[in-house]
């Protein structure tokens, strides 16, 4: 018990002398430190982009709504039902109902070319027609300004991400879209999900501006509970008067926004590991020169009677502190540079714009603390093995 | 020359400090490498694009199909030589996952509209006579070790045949080549004669037209002229030159994009003063040596051209080792063929990484010559540092 406590009180000694004489090595130190801040603020940076993005994707999905599409369609854009199949639909078991019927919306989604406000260029903006019940069956959407579009007239209410990212919608304003003006009445928020990013109008105004007939391309069904989707799922993809496929609206969300989310997680991680080796030989240089520097303070203290064991450990120690305060710094750096930045992008799934907000989450600030230390611990061992295993004698000869 | 050795020495005192040094500049050059590829992936659309092409769609977005009779129309207005039309088929090969971009054409008109795209003749021949031929570019072929006369399928989301079967037999009869390292190489094209009779919907609709004018610099008249043609008429038209289409595309990626490259640059900038501060710093600590040299007889320009010659040899070996592995490992091929398809590091961009190499050499050893130059024997020699 003594022994280990004695053991503790050299570190502890060791390790406040190492880190009383650090701005002895202030250069170096602060290198390393910026090295190891930079690999931070890069990981964070990068994966906050994929993560607002992921969470963009997510808080639109619900558990209780299914999404059914056209079997072998990969998304909306490319699925298409009738009105009778819209009607089947509606009409599946475990569809919640209120006062003015179930909460099943039909619904379709084209793209209209609008131009950014960031660079002036056309971008392809989703823009969604909505049966009655939308509103009902997606919760969490609310109006901010103005008033819903009345049915059967060309108005349209404007996600706000939508509004921040494109010109010309804010209320009051009209958008040409071919032969036709809408007026925009209304912008709304959908709880940061994909949905601000769109504009929606009434779907039977929007089916003949497109010479769509009578069809539609998805139906959005809200569930009396999330347990009636697998007999919801069951009944409709066995009825024979339909070919349709059925999936969780959260599930279908989460499925469309892998690409991106993939790519830049993989291109994020590479590029931070890149950036970790060219950090780890920093430290690595600054470990080494700190221990070079004081070669002969080691060895008195070796001489005084100091355990190799301790001698190391604070070595590491100190390397750790650096990492760390490094750490600490790009995390935070990235913290107020990234998070909430507003960025659009175009989602390959649905070849329209997703505008979103970067997020810099607690578990990847803890993330890249990790990577800090691990940064830290490696660059402090082997210049604190080297010190060491110096000979205390010809360590004491050395100038 | 002779004082190169001396130079040599100096490095290799410190052998593990030098290694350090030498691995994070190459670390940070490779990173530029892939800085450039990724630049240029982005942009690759961009600059390719024909100044005497113009690209025709539905005025209200890409997703909107034009009539086929357009092509005669659009033909017939004057400043137009040709007009071919493509349609997005969204082809699946598999796994979503293996994504490439796949459409239907006239063979010989979208060959002679694009001559970058290389077929050899006999290749040729046998797309103009097999109605269910495709021809499809090398890094694709590469990826699924396709061969001429294999039969492939394809599932399209957007188009089905008859009886709600979404399943497309090809026969590849071709693998295309590019005349320039910057066309995209991952493309699937197949006869549009197959596609439209067999189609269950959607007969007689196209999803764009490429339109080559005569004089590029009237390009904007002509796209005036198509779009007035069919203006007030159920398909309206927007068209504009390619560059222009291929620019706006690349801003639609947009932001991400961009913080990508901003952020492999502050990368790169962060290593290299890293880097620098080393180098400079292992000079700095050698303060009393040069004074040695300086009372042995080297003149101030020596002692300079000694420190900078160490810099400049450190910064060439990493800098240039780092290149020439990111070009080894680019020229492999994209990481992500399905989203980066054209992967290559241009010749600007390795030009540009090289003068970097020697900036990185000369600003890391400039300050510490300056003054180990300047220096005064005596201080020097006194100094204890």
């Amino acid at each position: 018990m003594i022994r280990i406590t004695n053991w503790f009180s050299q570190v502890a000694s060791i390790t406040l002398v190492n880190l009383r004489t650090i701005t002895e090595r202030r250069g170096s130190a602060i290198a390393a430190a910026v090295g190891i801040a930079g690999v931070v603020a890069v990981l964070v940076g990068v994966l906050s982009i994929a993560e607002g993005f992921r969470q963009a994707m997510q808080s639109t999905g619900a558990d209780d709504v299914a999404l059914v599409l056209r079997s072998g369609a990969d998304g909306e854009m490319t699925s298409g039902l009738s009105r009778d199949e819209t009607r089947i639909i509606a009409d599946g078991p475990g569809v919640a109902r209120n006062e003015t019927g179930a909460l099943a919306s039909p619904e379709l989604f084209v793209i209209i070319n609008l131009p950014k406000r960031s660079t002036g260029t056309d971008a392809n903006v989703p823009l969604r027609g909505v049966g009655p019940a939308a509103f009902a069956v997606r919760e969490g959407v609310s109006l901010l300004e103005g008033r819903r579009f009345e049915p059967g007239r060309n108005e349209v209410v404007v996600g706000r991400g939508a509004a921040r990212a494109f010109a010309g919608l804010e209320v009051g304003h009209t958008i040409r879209v071919g032969a036709n003006d809408w007026a925009v009445v209304g912008i709304f928020a959908a709880g940061g999900g994909a949905a601000e990013s769109e504009i929606w109008t009434d779907s039977a105004v929007l089916q003949p501006a497109y010479h769509r007939g009578d069809s539609f391309q998805s139906v959005l069904a809200k569930l009396s509970s999330p347990a009636q989707f697998q007999g919801f799922k069951d009944a409709l993809t066995s009825d024979p008067r339909l070919n349709v496929k059925v999936a969780r609206q959260s599930e279908f969300f989460a499925e469309q926004s892998t690409m991106l989310t993939s790519f830049i997680r993989g291109i994020g991680v590479f590029i931070a590991a890149m950036m970790a080796l060219g950090a780890l030989f920093g430290a690595l240089n600054t470990m080494y020169g700190a221990v070079a520097a004081r070669v002969r303070e080691i060895a008195t203290l070796r001489a005084l009677g100091f355990g190799a064991g301790a001698v190391v450990c604070s070595i590491l120690l100190e390397s750790l502190v650096i990492a760390l305060t490094g750490g600490v710094v790009g995390a935070g750096v990235a913290y107020f540079a990234f998070n909430g930045f507003q960025a659009t992008t175009i989602n390959w799934q649905t070849f329209s714009q997703v505008a979103f907000a970067f997020r810099v989450t607690p578990p990847l600030l803890v993330h890249a603390i990790v990577w800090a230390s691990a940064i830290g611990l490696l660059g402090g061992v082997f210049p604190a093995i080297r010190a060491a295993r110096l000979p205390v004698a010809i360590a004491l000869r050395e100038t | 020359m002779k004082f190169l050795y001396l130079v040599w020495r100096n490095l290799t005192r410190k052998k593990l400090r030098t290694i350090l040094t030498l691995l994070s500049i190459l670390v940070a050059f490779l990173l530029f490498g892939f800085l450039g590829a990724i630049r240029q992936s982005l942009t690759a659309g961009v600059s390719v694009a024909g100044a005497d092409r113009l690209i025709v769609r539905h005025k209200v977005s890409i997703i909107q199909m034009l009539p086929i009779t357009y092509k005669a129309r659009i033909e017939h207005i004057p400043g137009v030589v040709a007009a071919v039309h493509q349609t997005w088929f969204g082809g699946i090969y598999q796994d979503p996952k293996n994504f490439f971009a796949s459409m239907p054409c006239e063979p010989d008109e979208f060959l002679a509209m694009y001559p970058e795209i290389l077929l050899p003749e006999a290749q040729r021949q046998a797309w103009r006579t097999t109605r269910t031929g495709a021809v499809v570019g090398r890094t694709t072929a590469e990826r699924f070790r396709w061969k001429i006369g294999d039969r492939v399928s394809l599932h399209s989301p957007i188009w089905q045949r008859g009886n709600r079967n979404d399943t497309w037999e090809f026969d590849v009869v071709g693998i295309y080549d590019a005349t320039k390292k910057d066309v995209d190489t991952s493309q699937f094209f197949f006869r549009y004669d197959y596609f439209d009779e067999a189609r269950a919907g959607g007969k007689g609709l196209v999803g764009w037209y490429v339109v080559r004018v005569g004089d590029p610099s009237r390009a904007a008249t002509v796209a005036q002229a198509i779009d007035d043609e069919f203006a007030n008429s159920p398909y309206e038209t927007k068209a504009e030159p390619e560059g222009a289409f291929a620019q706006g595309f690349a801003q639609q990626v947009g932001d991400i994009g961009a913080i990508m490259l901003a952020i492999l640059s502050a990368v790169f900038f962060t290593i290299l003063l890293v880097a620098g501060n080393t180098m400079a710093q292992s000079v700095r600590e050698r303060t009393e040596e040069l004074g040695v040299l300086k009372a042995m007889g080297f003149s101030n320009g020596l002692v300079l051209g000694v420190v900078l010659a160490e810099s400049l040899l450190i910064a060439v070996l990493g800098g240039l080792t780092g290149l020439g592995l990111a070009a080894l490992i680019i020229s492999r091929g994209s990481p992500v063929p399905g989203m980066l398809p054209v992967f290559f590091l241009p010749t600007r961009d390795l030009l540009f990484g090289v003068s970097c190499v020697f900036a990185l050499g000369f600003v890391a050893g400039i300050l510490p010559a300056w003054q180990a130059m300047r220096l005064r024997i005596a201080d020097a020699l006194r100094r204890q540092t």
